[in-house]
């Protein structure tokens, strides 16, 4: 891990030098500080308490590419599938990095749908204001991608706007010759009683091992209502570090949808702070994972004012050498009273070498507050799966169907149909069932 | 909240000292200090080296931050390592006791004498450092049953100790343990043989009386195959101003098809209201469960400024269980880092974790637990739940469950609550004349109930008087 580690600390000089003008910008100052903090630091290993259950040497311990080249063969019908076809949406699409535009539609108007360099020269007052402020600047990974942050998504809705179509978020990887390290950094800006919908996703596309090490600042002000969706079904060579950290203020609601079925290892860490009263934040999971796929969710609720609400549902299943890990941390500030908070985590365990390590806590400050976890970790109804296969489903059939009941709940709560029958499709692949009943 | 400072601010009734004469050995640590405690004892050779290995692996340890609790770490080179109330000679019958001694006891509300004829519960007591009584002992003995402090133990069963000590903590544990074991000076041990069952509950009072000692006790329990016995744990010290140290080690063994239940009610001095002094309380508490054995660790946790404890269970045997029923209740600046862990690696094993926290004052309290379940494991089940009730906005409740499941077949539960008494509760109460603190006594016996429940008769009434105490006017 130290020899990558050395890479990326030369890497920054001649990142540096690539910046020419853009050194100067106080934005580049939180990168050298950034770049500081990395040094420090250095990749977390496993007696490090919040990675004790997740190893990171296989993936560090070889070598990335740490400035990819661009690409621009790819046409639109090669990664069509990676979209939701049927509806019309914005597109923010990255290749190695690379903003693509021929496959993206972005937007100026009303709002700004674009990317994070544009936003860097149009906004620079945004970018300074909340680029940072929100993201764990002492986290191993937020500081390497502060570090080398130039590209990814940006979003900025006025007050009083709706975005009224979903906005995608791509970040294609073509790796077929090296191994590829990204880091994309995206902004999502929504004013008061505004409003957007986000679906975003990894892929990569080639053999070699490719590792994303992405950053999401999310501002929710007075009463927005944000709902972002991270779809993360990538190839058994592809690994993602994924930190999203979300700012609220008074009576905003935020929801983050996390969809894990792939990728060698993937760590979510999702991080709210509920700064005025009134504000929700939903967190809901799914991971299906097989092979030797790993998920490591790492969730943390701030309830820093009163009269806030958050709901946490992680559902997972796994089979082979899956391992399964949740850490959520709900955390009541003193005087945060009549908070609600309430955590769920469920586990089905389908294989002698599948496992789940799984920690939920609860730090409480405050005395009048409902705060409550469960977790359990089990198998199917062995009376559910008699009964069904009784009238005739097939053994397989009526695993899949039980499965998929126990994902239903959260499930339910999303707002495009087109995503849903794409998501019940997904796991119909994952549980290698064709699917023939309607959810 | 005038009746919560009330409740919160009733005062620690076994603050007394006793004017005792006591045999102390010189301030400091090294292994001077060790070879003066093993000589003291009169104890063989083997039993020194085991305290020197144990000595010589805490120097290479460095004390745990992990938990979550704040202090000031004690220096360890400024503790008493050994203090015995004097004249230390062979005590046969009561009449013999330090009369003084005796009173010291008949303020704790346990008569030796009276005890002894009414109760018929078997009392090992243990003070700073001395086992200094032992009742019933010969009655016992009749049936098999080896029950005496440890250190005639070692000097007399050396064959049983050295067998089992060690085996379920062993000296290199953690840096508590190590300590322990490197200094241990007194504590009970007791043997029930194949297929006997203890017709009394066997009980230990643990007393720190010395200013400027450390109390670290050794508590070793084998249950032969077959066997069933019902442990007591109780638990005193003076008000003092200094922080005390009590690093106890406590091992249990249960062989083939045996049970063991294990209850402690600690009520250590808390330190006073602005959170000076009290005893720091770190203890290692762990069974180890073979074929159909049972261990059931049952707590009730008032007292300690600090406590850093989690009696835990190694589920070894096929169909074994391991159960945990904890009441820790934390007031004005104490500190509680408490919980299990239960250790799956047998087939059918089962374990069931019952938690009750209470947190008034300025207090923190935290459950921390380990729920592990092996490859190996087959059929495994738990469930796990902790609530906490939370008086008075300036205390802290934390969980912290870690969850390790490595085998498909394991059925695991845990939940988890937290939230202060009901408003529409209490007013149910004053609706029908019960008066605001009389209703929380109330409630909260109601919330402790699961866990009062599993104490044996005698204990039951003292914890449920200690609850009341504990929390006399901590009412919002």
């Amino acid at each position: 891990m130290d020899m990558f580690k050395d890479k990326l600390l030369s890497s920054f000089i001649v990142f540096e030098n690539q910046l020419n003008g853009g050194k100067n910008t106080p934005f580049h100052q939180q990168r050298r500080k950034a770049i500081d903090v990395f040094e420090e630091k250095g990749f977390p290993t496993v007696k490090n308490e919040e990675w004790k259950y997740t190893n990171l040497k296989p993936i560090f311990n070889k070598d990335y590419n740490v400035f990819l080249s661009s690409e621009e063969s790819l046409e639109f019908r090669d990664v069509r599938r990676f979209f939701l076809s049927e509806s019309d949406t914005y597109k923010i699409v990255f290749i190695n990095g690379f903003f693509a535009s021929w496959l993206s539609s972005t937007t100026h108007q009303n709002y700004d749908v674009c990317t994070f360099s544009a936003a860097l020269e149009r906004h620079r007052d945004i970018i300074d204001k909340y680029a940072g402020s929100i993201g764990r600047n002492e986290d191993n990974f937020t500081a390497l991608n502060t570090s080398f942050a130039r590209e990814g998504a940006f979003i900025h809705v006025p007050d009083g706007r709706a975005v009224e179509k979903p906005i995608e978020i791509i970040f294609l990887t073509t790796n077929n010759e090296n191994n590829t390290f990204s880091q994309p950094r995206n902004l999502v800006v929504v004013g008061r009683n505004a409003s957007c919908c986000v679906v975003e996703r990894h892929q990569s596309l080639g053999e070699q091992a490719s590792v994303s090490n992405s950053v999401t600042e999310i501002f929710a002000d007075e009463g927005a209502q944000v709902t972002y969706h991270k779809i993360q079904n990538d190839g058994e060579n592809a690994s993602l570090i994924d930190s999203t950290t979300v700012k609220q203020k008074k009576d905003s609601t935020v929801t983050i949808h996390t969809f894990s079925f792939g990728g060698k290892v993937t760590r979510n860490n999702l991080e709210f702070d509920l700064e005025e009263p009134g504000a929700t934040a939903n967190l809901y999971g799914i991971s299906i994972l097989n092979n030797r796929q790993l998920v490591d969710n790492h969730t943390v609720v701030n309830h820093i004012a009163p009269h806030c609400q958050s709901n946490e549902l992680y559902k997972g299943i796994y089979d082979d050498n899956a391992r399964g890990v949740f850490n959520g941390k709900v955390h009541v500030y003193p005087h945060a009273q009549k908070t609600n908070a309430f955590q769920e985590n469920n586990n089905l365990l389908l294989a002698d070498t599948a496992s789940v390590d799984t920690k939920p806590q609860l730090e409480i400050y405050a005395d009048d507050v409902k705060c409550s976890h469960g977790c359990t970790i089990g198998q199917l109804d062995e009376d559910a799966l008699f009964y069904l296969r009784q009238r005739g489903i097939p053994f397989k059939e009526a695993q899949a169907l039980l499965m998929f009941a126990f994902t239903t709940d959260a499930l339910q709560n999303l707002g495009i149909p087109e995503l849903k029958n794409k998501l019940n499709r997904l796991i119909a692949r994952k549980l290698s069932v064709s699917l023939d009943f309607d959810l | 909240m005038d009746i919560l400072e009330k409740v919160t601010n009733s005062d620690y009734k076994y603050g007394f000292y006793t004017n005792i004469e006591s045999d102390k050995a010189p301030v400091g640590l090294n292994e001077d200090i060790i070879r003066f405690i093993s000589a003291k004892k009169e104890e063989p050779e083997w039993m020194l080296e085991w305290r020197l290995d144990a000595f010589r692996n805490w120097l290479k340890m460095t004390e745990p931050e992990w938990a979550h609790v704040k202090y000031t770490k004690p220096n360890y080179q400024d503790i008493c390592y050994y203090s015995a109330p004097k004249p230390k000679k062979t005590i046969d019958s009561l009449d013999e006791v330090d009369p003084e001694l005796l009173k010291t006891f008949e303020k704790l509300g346990i008569s030796i004498d009276e005890q002894k004829r009414l109760s018929g519960v078997a009392v090992d007591i243990v003070v700073d450092s001395v086992s200094v009584k032992t009742t019933f002992r010969e009655k016992l003995a009749e049936m098999g049953i080896i029950f005496c402090s440890i250190s005639d133990a070692v000097r007399e069963y050396p064959e049983l100790v050295k067998k089992y000590l060690g085996t379920v903590v062993p000296k290199s544990d953690n840096f508590f343990a190590a300590l322990n074991s490197a200094v241990f000076t007194d504590g009970s041990f007791c043997y029930i043989p194949k297929g006997v069952r203890c017709p009394m509950e066997l009980s230990t009072y643990f007393r720190i009386n010395e200013s400027g000692t450390g109390q670290f006790e050794r508590t070793l329990v084998i249950a032969d195959e077959g066997s069933y016995v019902s442990y007591l744990e109780g638990c005193t010290a003076p008000m003092r101003d200094e922080n005390q140290l009590h690093a106890a080690v406590v091992e249990l063994v249960a062989l083939d098809n045996a049970e063991i239940k294990y209850s402690t009610v600690q009520n250590w001095y808390p330190g006073d209201k602005e959170g000076k002094g009290g005893v720091f309380n770190f203890v290692t508490k762990r069974g180890i469960c073979e074929r159909n054995a049972k261990i059931s660790w049952t707590q009730v946790e008032t007292g300690s400024a600090v406590t850093w404890k989690y009696p835990s269970c190694i589920l070894k045997g096929d169909n074994s269980i391991g159960e945990f029923y904890s009441v820790a209740v934390t007031n004005n600046y104490q500190q509680a880092d408490t919980g299990t862990k239960m250790i799956h690696l047998g087939r059918n094993t089962k374990s069931t974790i019952i938690s009750k926290g209470i947190c008034a004052g300025k207090s923190e309290g935290s459950y921390r637990g380990l729920v592990k379940i092996g490859p190996r494991a087959q059929n495994a089940r738990n469930f796990s739940q902790c609530d906490s009730l939370l008086m008075g906005d300036a205390c802290g409740s934390h969980t912290f469950p870690y969850i390790e499941i490595k085998n498909k077949t394991a059925k695991v539960e845990h939940e988890a609550t937290t939230s202060k008494i009901g408003e529409d509760q209490l007013f149910y109460c004053n609706q029908r004349g019960i008066p605001t603190e009389e209703a929380i006594a109330l409630i909260v016996n109601g919330y402790c109930k699961d866990v009062l429940n599993q104490l044996p008769m005698e204990f039951a009434v003292e914890a449920q008087k200690l609850l009341e105490v504990s929390l006399e006017g901590s009412v919002g």
